[in-house]
């Protein structure tokens, strides 16, 4: 990768996201290699907002690069709570480590601290805004089931606030893939993002309906739509029924169809799809662990040199 | 015409005239200025005066005052046919087009509530400049043309 922090899926070219997806094939083929990769070498983990699984995922990723975590443990607990700038506690945990994951609630809070430190930084989810490494891991699995040119994507549910949704899209426009996005007009895509895929020249299309587009699709990537963003749960349970798929549903799909998910799913993934060839979710949930050793190897190795 | 045109938008003896102003954002350029008239600036304004080029426009007359670069920055985002005319005893010594910038830095809040730009962190706002708008550097909100006047940090 050209640049030593990943913030956006938008700064992502075709040759970063390969050389990473490459890098995680080879871990995947042959872990043992990259035990000791990273040995003596320390990932600072800032987590402003809870996510077990990211972190998890993060801490088992630099452990089995040979390498140690630290983490400044949930906010409640931390200086921040003691109203410190994420500036300042960025510039601090950089003191202690080789690179740095940093989860907040707000937008460009990444964008923000790479302002700061000097080692690498990934942002691990800023707000509603972006989530690339989520996205490095999702584009490691569509490569794997469906590929990755001359791809045919739904990307259904929470499309607004969804951050795993904005970098999804974003970085598949370096590749031939015609994207549609089906989701309640209150939660279509935002602004910025629309103007970056049609900046792009990208082929996508906007829909309400799934069944409009179903049997075309190579990959159905779902979000959940979180209750929360409605004032009014009869709102809620109108529209979120209309973006739950069963396996009932999918009769109308390709026979090849992987359906994607980054999870937690709540309901709008029915557990009767799970046993079908379509379910990809979990092989999805455990390629983060390759393609963030991959994503951190490169990064570190780059710090090096 | 041209009389009474003098009337509403009376000469300055030391200042800056911006003149081609969009009409109806007078308001919205003394506000970039940080004029609300408290600190006894001479100002005229004429809104809507006819004009060959614009149909209508605006035009703001400063007395005593010659603009900041990053002022005449936000102003063309807003009004980019305008033009700054600076004046030294009451001829006009030198005009400018405005120019549209790359970037405008510490003068546009971010609408976006939940920017990290609106958290209490050392940095200061920063928009990378769109045909139709400008962007947030932090978190790429759009705002277009027609929202930037409202979210002016003015105080
Ligand atoms: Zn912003």
């Amino acid at each position: 990768m050209r640049q030593d922090h990943l913030i956006s899926a938008a700064h992502l070219s075709r040759e970063d996201i390969e050389a990473v997806l490459d890098r995680a094939a080879e871990i995947d083929d042959d872990t043992a290699a990259f035990r000791q990769r990273h040995a003596g070498k320390v990932l600072g983990l800032c987590f402003f907002e809870p996510s077990t699984r990211t972190r998890m995922s993060f801490d088992t990723a630099m452990k089995r690069l040979g390498g140690q975590t630290v983490d400044m443990g949930p906010v409640e607990s931390s200086s921040v709570k003691k109203g410190e700038t994420l500036a300042d506690t960025v510039r601090v945990v950089e003191g202690y480590a080789d690179a740095l994951v940093l989860r907040h609630p707000s937008e460009g809070a990444a964008t923000m601290a790479a302002e700061f430190v000097d080692v690498p930084l990934v942002n691990a989810g800023d707000g509603a805004g972006q989530h690339p490494s989520q996205t490095l891991l999702d584009l490691y699995t569509i490569r794997e089931n469906a590929g990755l040119d001359d791809l045919t994507i739904g990307i259904m549910g929470d499309l607004k606030y969804g951050r795993t949704v904005h970098s999804l899209a974003e970085a598949l426009t370096n590749f031939d893939a015609s994207q549609h996005f089906i989701s309640p007009e209150s939660l279509r895509l935002p602004r910025n993002v629309r103007y970056d895929l049609h900046a792009s020249g990208a082929q996508v299309k906007e829909h309400t309906e799934l069944d409009e587009v179903l049997p075309e699709l190579d990959v159905l990537y779902v979000t959940r739509i979180q209750r929360e963003r409605f004032p009014d749960e009869n709102e809620y349970r109108k529209v979120a029924g209309q973006y739950q798929i069963d396996a009932e549903t999918l009769k109308a799909a390709s026979d090849d169809l992987t359906v994607m998910h980054p999870l937690p799913r709540v309901d709008e993934i029915s557990p009767d799809i799970d046993d079908t060839d379509h379910a990809t979710y979990f092989e999805q949930a455990h390629n983060g662990i390759p393609v963030r050793m991959a994503l951190l190897d490169i990064l570190l190795s780059q710090a090096d040199d | 015409m041209t009389d009474d045109h003098q009337l509403r938008v009376s000469k300055i003896q030391n200042g800056t005239v911006i003149d081609h102003v969009a009409a109806g954002q007078a308001l919205n350029v003394l506000a970039i200025l940080g004029i609300d008239g408290t600190s006894g600036e001479a100002v005229s304004v004429g809104m809507n005066v006819p004009s060959d080029r614009l149909g209508r426009k605006d035009i703001v007359k400063v007395e005593g005052r010659e603009l900041s670069q990053s002022e005449v920055d936000v102003i063309s985002l807003i009004a980019p046919a305008a033009s700054i005319n600076i004046v030294r005893d009451y001829d006009v010594i030198e005009k400018n087009r405005v120019v549209r910038p790359d970037v405008v830095t510490g003068i546009i809040s971010c609408p976006n509530r939940n920017c990290i730009t609106n958290a209490d962190e050392p940095i200061t706002s920063r928009f990378t400049v769109l045909s139709d708008g400008v962007r947030c550097d932090y978190c790429e909100s759009i705002v277009r043309e027609d929202e930037v006047a409202a979210n002016l940090d003015v105080n």
